[in-house]
């Protein structure tokens, strides 16, 4: 059966039973290759519903502010967002319902754009493992697997951890490309390049915080940046300003980040953020063994310690 | 009392970077390291405060700030230090197990692994941030830390990296 269809029969079936006061899903977006977050909050609206390889928000974003019973169409990396929240007390396991989705990877816009060189797409159609384009001048026939988000190739966790109900089987796990290589590779520079080349990449910063916007674990009241008694941060896009709020943005992620890539498809001047979260994801691996949004039972790794903690770095 | 509110502390480490520090004679060109060193009240305040009792020697570049416990150091304090002009940064704590509020440094520990990690991974050289334990008994090993911190810091030289420039 049709995902979307399947998504639209549990939601109906939700409100029908009132199990849920909202359904968190996508809906089609204005333009192609593009499906936006909608709300719905009762039966007669269930048919806006959709699930297609487009729907790559992080819909757990919305979840700390839902008061209410809510139900949430949520995929591998949105799952693992909620597991983090409920974690962090943001929100209870019996309040949300979720509709897992096991989830194939999702495309990148601006991969196929790049492709096509400048031609606008005006017409995408969806087959199992093909999206047909159409424009002006042109038909084509891409393969989704080669356009899929980095976080998507780098996923090993596509198959939603916990669901109250799986909309289709599940998929193969296993990730196509190692998450870790471009970290790995930056760490084989020297200390000079790898500063010349976080500054470059922190210095395309506009300070416009959508990275954090993004973001399901940045929900804090008042953000540091925002902070103005105290003020932690200079709020200027001066370089020293912007290196600090992505180190500490990054560092507020250390353990929670499940590199669902929201930050990264954001970000209008294209920051490799990935390249931080990732060392953070990597660090907190190897260090204390952790991995973010897998259980609801193992405590975050900078909330605990262990007397026998690495210690080498301290005199 | 020790510095625990922020505007405490970040007030005290503008005041300690706008004052000059005091040049040896006859040096006056030359440059010294300035060095913001964390220390926390119960177990390195104290071994700093021995080291001064007991008359040992150790260079004059390290400006010390008290806080409660090193489990109070939030990274955005020490890169603010590298931000607004030290050269160096310590922050140091009681020895694990000796916490004055049980796990302060236990916690303080992990996240200093982490960042440690981290501003190395993005090209902060090493050596500019450093963390120690040192307890209210280790006058000697105090004056040794400041002594060896003070060299690293002068061999890597004045920082240029994360230091916010007047544009």
């Amino acid at each position: 059966m049709d995902t979307s269809i399947a998504i639209r029969d549990i939601a109906r079936k939700l409100f029908d039973e009132k199990r849920v006061n909202l359904i968190i899903g996508f809906e089609q977006g204005s333009i192609p290759l593009h499906s936006t977050p909608c709300f719905v909050r009762n039966a007669s609206e269930v048919d806006r519903l959709i699930w297609n390889a487009n729907c790559e928000n992080n819909l757990a974003k919305y979840l700390p502010k839902i008061k209410e019973r809510v139900g949430i169409v949520a995929k591998g990396c949105d799952v693992r967002s909620i597991i983090g929240l409920i974690k962090e007390k943001q929100i209870t396991r019996e309040q949300v319902f979720i509709i897992g989705i096991p989830c194939q990877g999702i495309i990148d816009r601006r991969k196929i754009e790049a492709r096509l060189g400048g031609e606008e797409i005006m017409e995408a159609e969806e087959e199992n493992d093909t999206i047909t384009l159409k424009g002006h001048n042109f038909k084509a026939t891409i393969k989704k697997e080669e356009f899929l988000h980095d976080s998507c190739q780098a996923c090993a966790h596509k198959n939603p951890v916990i669901y109250d109900t799986l909309i289709r089987d599940n998929v193969v796990e296993g990730q196509t490309v190692d998450g870790y290589k471009e970290v790995k590779e930056f760490e084989a520079k020297s200390p000079d390049e790898r500063w010349q080349s976080f500054s470059d990449e922190v210095s395309k910063c506009i300070r416009c915080y959508a990275c954090r916007n993004a973001c399901p674990f940045c929900y804090c009241q008042e953000c540091f940046v925002d902070s103005s008694q105290p003020q932690w941060i200079g709020k200027t896009t001066n370089l020293s300003d912007t290196a600090i709020f992505h180190i500490i943005r990054a560092f507020h992620l250390a353990g929670r980040c499940v590199d669902c890539g929201a930050c990264d498809r954001a970000c209008p001047m294209g920051i490799d953020l990935r390249k931080l979260s990732k060392k953070m994801e990597m660090d907190i691996k190897e260090l204390f063994h952790y991995e973010a949004g897998i259980s609801l039972e193992d405590v975050p790794p900078l909330a605990t310690f262990n007397p026998d903690d690495p210690q080498e770095f301290i005199m | 009392m020790p510095l625990s509110s922020y505007d405490e502390i970040h007030e005290t480490e503008l005041n300690i970077m706008e004052n000059q520090m005091p040049q040896p004679e006859g040096k006056a060109d030359k440059w010294e390291p300035k060095i913001i060193a964390f220390l926390c009240n119960w177990c390195s305040y104290a071994g700093a405060d021995l080291a001064g009792v007991s008359r040992l020697q150790y260079p004059p570049n390290t400006r010390i700030i008290r806080v409660p416990c090193s489990g109070r150091i939030s990274p955005l304090l020490i890169l603010r230090c590298l931000q607004h002009g030290a050269d160096g940064v310590l922050v140091s704590g009681c020895h694990p197990g000796d916490c004055h509020y049980i796990s302060g440094n236990y916690v303080a520990r992990r996240k200093f692994a982490v960042l440690n990690n981290f501003l190395e991974y993005l090209g902060i050289e090493k050596g500019r941030v450093q963390f120690a334990w040192v307890s209210a008994a280790e006058g000697k090993k105090f004056a040794q830390l400041v002594q060896k911190i003070t060299e690293d810091v002068r061999k890597l030289g004045p920082a240029t990296k994360l230091v916010r420039k007047q544009v």
